[in-house]
């Protein structure tokens, strides 16, 4: 940015010219801004997979993704010294380890659909930064009913049945 | 019975509002002025029997009738009479009544003061919000009917959702529908200032305090929704960029965008063109908060309807309004350059990049909400987008946006020039890097690269709007006085800007300076967190109305002096057999100290959240005085003097 393009600055520019400056200015600054924005938002972005889709080995391994399903009866294992734990999450089909260190929303329990952030480790593990359960007992996650429906098209996702 | 009138009274308040549509629009076509005069007396039945229905419903909740299917589905017999009555706008049928109820309210105020505006106009104003309701109404009635009977009545409710079992809940929903539905009132003029084909400065001067006013209730609306997320949802975060905040927030960002840029319409004569746009866009993203919070496309607390027909009912009211609203600015709207010229180094200059500023990010914030419905849409899978993309985008335009404001509180209006304003400027630039070090050296961190520039730019817009003060001060013999006698649009605008640097302190300061210790804890145990230490005394047990609770015990210590005791709980509600956290915190102007329960582990243990939150209080503050300015700024005697003006223009108008 050079300072002959501010307007006031020079007075041997013509208004003309100034004005040219002016807007040339700021379509620059729009355009810088509109990339930075983009890559931003490209970099942010989070697909949504399902353990089948983990397990058979469709999902980056470069960069964080969200996983959907329902936590396996009797796979959750927690450290005795530590809020560590692990559990397993399944679509009916496939199995995916998740780890998470740290507070598990209220609605986590066995049986229960939730979704969490994160990425895979190298042996295939995922490790979540965030477990998000939905605040409705009766309610599932819109995405895990759906990676449920999936892995097994002819039967209802358990759970999905409302009450009211 | 009683259910029977509500509803009849919502089939009559549409009837009445397709006359508060369409006579005063033929009436205008054919120039009846008799005909046009239906419109204000309309606007005040409907008001009386939306109010009639809103009172009907109430009752229902409040004397249990299960045999209505939005109280069966939204309350209960254990569920405490405040909530009972809260629970009316608890979701989604509800809520739209109370949406038309306060439409209807905004159109009655609209028809009763602004007696002094040329009767026509008002008439159209009144018409276009007729023909909102109009919408609503039918979407209602065919879609979300409240009065609907349930052919077996059940013995008990299904209970209100324990989430919106809070003080903070009772009235966060009528504030933010408040200024959601105010911004019906710009929509209105602008449309009726395109139709007769002007928007004089008189006119913008007309729009503004109900700007104002619907954006004052917006924004203590979305404080007051923060805070009660911060406090109620149990884990400390003030603001997730969930899809349900973004669609309140939107509206806010282009109101504040239309405030200022109605300012120079009204100030200069220019920018017309942008504010009619502005304000046909800040109703645009208030409907489109109603249509994604309302027909559940997306993934969040907040969306409790799921059926997609509503969905694709607001979507074609959505089409119809906006769409031919556009077409109408297309149409009829003012071109590109009329109005009074400027130069580049004048206030207009600041405030239109402001303007534009806040434009840009409400385009980043629609983006990153938006994008993720089309993407799954299309097809092409589930994605959503991180809070660190809102984060960054948002800092990036805010930092320009925060020296623009600076800079604009010395320049002149019309013509300044860039180099009195750069020397005018250099001691309060000087001092605001002054205050940056100090902080630095205060608070110290690794990156204070990013929070120093936050710092910066809080400090750097406090010291720019005390200079401005000061300036207007300077050389006078008394100085209280002169400070008192201030115009009170100067004050509010002053106080306005406060909370903004506010805010943004409170923001900054809380993202990076924040300690949140997530631990495993047993009776006995102590943390420390920060300077302070938690020791977890133990836990008791106890049942509430329609839940039970455990409660934990915990005395915060600072250098082995007791500070307060903390009493966290963990409830569980009976009727809808869900678990809630109720955080214990001990509040102040520094800092919060916020303990609450995870779960319940092996051996008596417990996960505990322990949060340190400096200045997390001065986000929700630095709101309140946004709020304040905006009403210190409405009670300028000056807007009573401008309706003298009125009357003489209005007169004119009617002449000419």
């Amino acid at each position: 940015m050079t300072s002959n393009m501010t307007p006031g600055v020079t007075p041997r520019m013509t208004p003309r010219q100034k004005r040219i400056g002016a807007v040339v200015l700021i379509i620059m600054g729009m355009g810088i801004a509109a990339l930075l924005i983009l890559t931003a938002f490209e970099k942010n972005l989070m697909y949504f997979y399902t353990p089948s889709e983990v397990a058979q080995g469709e999902v980056p391994t470069d960069r964080k993704f969200r996983i959907g399903g329902m936590v396996v009866d009797g796979s959750v294992v927690r450290n005795d010294d530590s809020l560590a734990v692990q559990f397993d999450l399944t679509d009916t089909a496939h199995i995916v380890t998740v780890e998470y260190d740290g507070i598990l929303p209220d609605l986590f329990r066995e049986g229960q659909g939730i979704v969490a952030n994160g990425s895979l480790s190298v042996d295939g593990r995922f490790i979540a930064a965030e477990v998000l359960a939905k605040h409705d007992e009766n309610y599932m996650p819109p995405e895990v009913a759906e990676a449920l429906a999936k892995a097994k098209p002819t039967t209802p996702p358990p759970n999905a049945n409302s009450k009211y | 019975m009683l259910a029977e009138i509500g509803h009849f009274a919502l089939v009559l308040a549409l009837g009445i509002a397709v006359v508060q549509v369409i006579f005063p629009f033929a009436g205008y076509r054919y120039g009846y002025q008799n005909w046009m005069a239906a419109a204000k007396p309309c606007a005040r039945i409907q008001f009386v029997l939306l109010l009639t229905a809103f009172a009907v419903l109430t009752s229902a909740f409040v004397q249990n009738d299960f045999s209505l299917a939005y109280v069966a589905q939204n309350s209960n017999s254990a569920l405490p009479l405040p909530y009972r009555i809260s629970a009316v706008w608890g979701a989604h049928e509800g809520s739209l009544l109370m949406w038309v109820l306060i439409l209807a309210g905004w159109t009655t105020a609209v028809s009763a003061l602004e007696s002094e505006l040329p009767d026509d106009f008002v008439s159209l104003v009144l018409a276009v919000m007729g023909l909102v309701s109009v919408g609503f109404l039918l979407f209602m009635l065919f879609t979300s009917n409240p009065f609907d009977r349930l052919a077996q009545v059940p013995a008990d409710g299904a209970d209100l959702n324990p989430l919106l079992q809070d003080p903070g809940l009772i009235i966060h929903p009528p504030l933010l529908y408040m200024g959601y539905v105010g911004t019906t009132v710009a929509f209105g003029f602008a449309l009726a200032a395109l139709i007769q084909g002007r928007l004089t400065a008189i006119s913008a001067r007309w729009i503004r305090p109900w700007v104002v006013a619907s954006w004052c209730f917006l924004t203590v609306g979305i404080a007051l929704g923060s805070w009660w997320a911060y406090y109620e949802l149990g884990w400390g975060g003030w603001w997730f960029w969930d899809p349900v905040e973004n669609a309140s927030f939107m509206p806010w960002l282009l109101g504040t965008a239309l405030i200022h840029s109605i300012a120079v319409t009204e100030k200069r004569g220019s920018f017309k063109n942008w504010t009619l746009l502005l304000a046909i866009a800040t109703f645009a993203l208030s409907l489109l908060g109603t249509f994604l919070v309302r027909s559940g496309v997306l993934t969040s607390v907040h969306a409790f309807a799921t059926d997609p027909a509503r969905g694709v009912f607001v979507l074609a009211l959505f089409a119809i309004l906006i769409g031919g609203a556009l077409a109408l600015y297309a149409w009829r709207g003012p071109g590109a350059f009329s109005g009074n010229r400027f130069e580049g180094a004048s206030r207009e200059t600041f405030l239109l990049i402001n303007s534009v500023l806040l434009a840009i990010a409400t385009a980043t914030v629609l983006l990153g909400t938006l994008f993720p419905l089309a993407h799954e849409a299309v097809g092409l899978g589930k994605i959503s987008v991180g809070p660190p993309y809102f984060n960054l985008v948002f800092s990036l335009v805010m930092t320009p946006l925060a020296i623009a404001l600076s800079f604009g509180q010395f320049a002149r209006w019309k013509s300044d020039s860039a180099s009195r304003l750069v020397s005018s400027f250099v001691y309060t630039l000087l001092a605001a890097v002054g205050i940056t070090v100090a902080a630095y050296f205060s608070l110290g961190g690794n990156d204070f690269l990013l929070a120093g520039v936050g710092i910066f730019l809080g400090a750097l817009v406090i010291l720019s709007v005390v200079r401005g003060i000061w300036d207007r001060c300077r050389g006078r013999k008394n100085v209280l006085l002169t400070l008192w006698r201030l115009p009170r649009a100067f004050k509010g605008q002053t106080l306005a800007h406060v909370g903004f640097a506010v805010t943004l302190l409170g923001a900054t300061v809380t993202s990076f300076y924040a300690v949140d210790e997530h631990v495993r804890m047993k009776p006995g145990d102590t943390q420390n967190v920060g300077h302070y230490e938690f020791d977890f005394v133990g836990l008791k047990k106890f049942e509430g109305p329609n839940y039970r609770a455990t409660e934990g015990h915990f005395i915060v210590r600072k250098n082995g002096k007791t500070l307060a005791e903390l009493y966290p709980q963990k409830r569980f509600y009976h009727v809808r057999n869900t678990p809630m956290t109720e955080a214990g915190i001990l509040g102040g102007l520094t800092r919060d100290l916020y303990v609450s329960l995870g779960e319940p582990l092996e051996a008596g243990s417990w996960s505990v959240r322990i949060h340190y939150k400096p200045l997390v209080r001065w986000i929700w503050l630095g709101a309140l005085f946004m709020a304040l300015g905006g009403v210190t700024a409405l009670s300028d005697p000056r807007l009573r003097n401008a309706k003298l003006a009125r009357v003489a223009a209005g007169s004119a108008a009617h002449n000419g």
